[in-house]
């Protein structure tokens, strides 16, 4: 089938069977149901051979091309599709296996993933493990026929629907910290796995805290070699860029309170600073689009762009705050302060939440951005902000990125790199 | 939409690019800008006669080499980067506005090399004025020329540029308002695209520098205070080199985009190339404040470059009224 036949027939399979609605985020704890129709949606895309198209075809994939991915891609553009809940499985965990994973691995595991059946969630970030990941402190300990971890993972996204997480976790402290690393599958259903949500500044849990007390991981649960951990969630955060640059920009600004095309209709443009203010908003935005759109050029002409998708990242984060800080700037004090539960209210944060927090609703959108933000909406964009700031790596390692991988400049002093984790200082411990 | 260059304007840039660095390295732009005419005649005569690129985008039939102004743009950005001197944009503006309004006798000299021309700017001051052949006029929708007229040269900031105060006036050329409005744009374009150069000129000295000017036992690149800088000079670059592109995609391809376009180009660059530039003055520390080093030159050229075409807050008030705000 050539490329324009395949792309019409996605077309027409879209058409007849995804609608224009909310990706999915909003099927939270709070609604059990959205995930349940999420997956019926997966199942469908997956018997429509739609998804896993460039995955192998032994594995359950449609064994296609970049070109067949970027086609359905760039149909499925027009719909939000529910797919939110699969999205650390579709473009991270299940990418790893295909690359790493044993056989039997696949062979268990990369079906259901693909078709819905299983939600996945990806487990190395820690409170003590930020920025720098190989860091961490989760333990997995040798026992018979497999290990047992104690430990505590953060910002885990979809992990209080996960039946599957990837893990890494300390195999060896007795080396340096890169080579003592392993990573695992690890059934989020076992005894001694506690995922709690992490209310966010937003006053919602957009992520969750993980516990794992005395869990037993099976043998062949290993995902690649014993002590090679890091290379592979290297592999795993490889696929993490890739399909975060995939899905950057997909996201619609009509309802965005805090996008130009809203403040151009709330703010007073007829003063001249508000005006200019809008004309900055503007140039910084057409800015990176077209920053944007050249990557992906280039990336078709056969110029990887590496790390230079760091410095677009870099340049995302810098314009979400300002965009955010300009919208409830021109606002004024109405963007700060609201009537709970008025028409389109778009913020159940704030205090006194008892029931812990309501994850997700209405994620992003925020009102009808016809008013200046007197509906929390403001609120709600200018509290997200950071996030993009800090999610996927900090802007100070952004800066590092570029400067070391674009730039070729030295790397940062690196104290710790032949020393043992275990003499390696921690955070809060004094000074030696 | 094309963003990104062909092979053929690549090879273009490389000509461009080894000409300049044969026959006009930092030496010989120091030794021109201390010369009375303030550059040097035979590098302009073989850039316009040789390399023939006064004419690239005089259509053939007018005697140019009908290229589009994305080749342009790559033109510009290697002429700004070497911080040419001499009359090769006063003279590039001249046959942008002669091309879009039609006129064909001057032009032919221009296209050919013969010719050296300029166009009257605010307060009749032009680039390399005293000397051009031809003063152009925009007056309403004619564009006037004289060969004649007082001209008094300027003291300017930049010192690998000259201007002069002119007499505006002269016998009608031609006619053309929609010519003369276009014209305006690529004039923009154009600027824009001598901006990127002289950025990523700036930025380049200023990372090869920190790659081997040691301080406290290091070298200053391996200190974040520096990296975090450069890394974000050169996001800028990156947008820089995008907008410029696509300002030149649209003056070839879509006239519909190219007012804000060129609106946009130039309330980016202008502020991007002195940014960079200043910040790669800073960052070579006190070398970068003396007249040998060429750090100046180039912070010199990013100012006044940024006023060229009206104070920046001219092309963010004409981005303001093109959103309609």
């Amino acid at each position: 089938m050539d490329l324009e036949e395949y792309r019409r027939r996605a077309r027409t399979w879209l058409e007849a069977n995804a609608q224009d609605g909310p990706d999915g985020r909003a099927g939270g704890a709070s609604d059990p149901g959205g995930v349940a129709a999420a997956k019926e949606f997966m199942a469908k895309l997956y018997d429509a051979g739609y998804s896993g198209i460039t995955w192998p075809a032994e594995w359950g994939g449609q064994g296609l091309t970049q070109a067949e991915e970027r086609a359905f891609a760039a149909e499925a553009a027009a719909f939000t599709l529910p797919t939110y809940v699969f999205s650390i499985g579709l473009g991270m965990c299940g990418p790893t296996l295909v690359d790493l994973g044993t056989d039997a691995q696949r062979r268990r595991h990369l079906r259901p993933l693909l078709r819905g059946e299983e939600i996945w969630c990806q487990l190395f970030s820690e409170p003590a493990a930020g920025s720098d990941v190989a860091a961490l402190q989760t333990r997995a300990a040798a026992t018979d026929g497999g290990w047992v971890v104690d430990g505590q993972k953060v910002w885990t996204s979809v992990a209080q629907h996960a039946d599957w997480g990837l893990l890494l976790a300390r195999t060896d402290p007795d080396v340096p910290k890169h080579k003592g690393l392993t990573m695992f599958i690890v059934d989020m259903h076992a005894p001694g796995v506690t995922v709690r949500p992490l209310r966010d500044m937003t006053g919602r849990a957009h992520f969750n805290e993980i516990f794992f007390d005395g869990v037993h991981i099976p043998a062949e649960n290993v995902v690649g070699r014993v002590g090679d951990g890091w290379n592979c969630a290297v592999t795993t955060l490889l696929h993490e860029r890739l399909s975060i640059a995939g899905g950057v920009g997909m996201g619609g600004q009509k309802d965005n309170p805090v996008a130009f095309e809203a403040l151009r209709r709330t703010a007073d443009t007829a003063d001249p600073v508000v005006r200019d203010r809008l004309v900055e908003l503007h140039i910084r935005s057409r800015a990176l689009a077209l920053f944007n759109q050249r990557l992906a050029q280039e990336t078709k002409a056969g110029i990887f762009p590496g790390a230079r998708g760091s410095a677009a990242k870099l340049l995302l984060a810098e314009l979400t705050m300002f965009q955010a800080d300009l919208a409830t700037s021109l606002a004024g004090p109405e963007a700060v302060a609201w009537i709970e539960d008025g028409p389109g209210d778009a913020s159940p944060g704030g205090t006194g939440n008892g029931e812990g927090p309501g994850v997700g609703t209405g994620d992003g959108a925020g009102g009808d951005g016809g008013t200046a933000g007197g509906d929390g909406g403001l609120a709600h964009a200018v509290s997200l902000a950071p996030a993009m700031a800090l999610g996927g790596g900090t802007n100070e390692i952004m800066r590092n990125i570029v400067s070391e991988r674009v730039l070729n400049l030295p790397p940062e002093p690196r104290t710790d790199k032949n020393v043992p984790f275990k003499e390696l200082r921690t955070s809060g411990e004094a000074p030696r | 939409m094309r963003l990104v260059p062909t092979p053929e304007q690549r090879e273009l840039r490389d000509a461009v690019c080894s000409f300049l660095a044969a026959a006009s390295p930092m030496p010989a732009v120091r030794r021109a800008m201390e010369s009375e005419p303030g550059h040097d005649p035979e590098v302009y005569r073989r850039l316009a006669g040789e390399l023939g690129l006064t004419g690239l985008t005089v259509p053939e039939e007018r005697g140019g080499t009908g290229a589009g102004h994305a080749e342009l743009a790559v033109v510009l950005e290697e002429t700004g980067a070497a911080l040419l001197p001499g009359p090769f944009l006063a003279t590039t503006l001249a046959a942008i506005l002669l091309t879009e309004t039609g006129e064909k006798e001057i032009l032919a000299g221009v296209a050919a090399g013969t010719t050296t021309a300029t166009v009257v700017l605010d307060g009749n001051r032009a680039l390399n004025g005293a000397e051009a052949d031809v003063v152009l006029t925009i007056d309403g929708d004619r564009v006037l020329a004289r060969t004649d007229g007082e001209r008094r040269a300027l003291r300017t900031l930049d010192p690998t540029r000259r201007q002069a105060l002119v007499e505006p006036g002269g016998e009608v050329a031609a006619v053309s308002a929609a010519g003369i409005a276009r014209a305006r744009d690529l004039f923009a374009v154009a600027v824009a695209a001598e901006q990127l150069g002289v950025l990523r000129a700036s930025l380049e000295a200023i990372v090869a520098y920190s790659r081997i000017r040691v301080a406290f036992n290091r070298v200053i690149g391996s200190y974040q205070a520096v990296k975090h800088r450069l890394a974000d000079m050169h996001c800028t670059l990156e947008q820089a080199e995008s907008i410029v592109r696509y300002a030149a995609w649209a003056a070839d391809e879509a006239p519909a985009e190219l007012p804000g376009a060129a609106a946009l180009a130039q309330a980016y660059l202008g502020r991007a190339c002195f940014e960079v530039a200043s910040g790669s003055l800073l960052l070579h520390g006190g070398i970068g404040f003396t007249w040998e080093h060429d750090a100046h030159l180039y912070y010199k050229r990013a100012k006044a470059d940024e006023v060229l075409l009206g104070p920046p807050r001219v092309h963010r008030a004409r981005l303001a009224d093109l959103l309609e705000l």
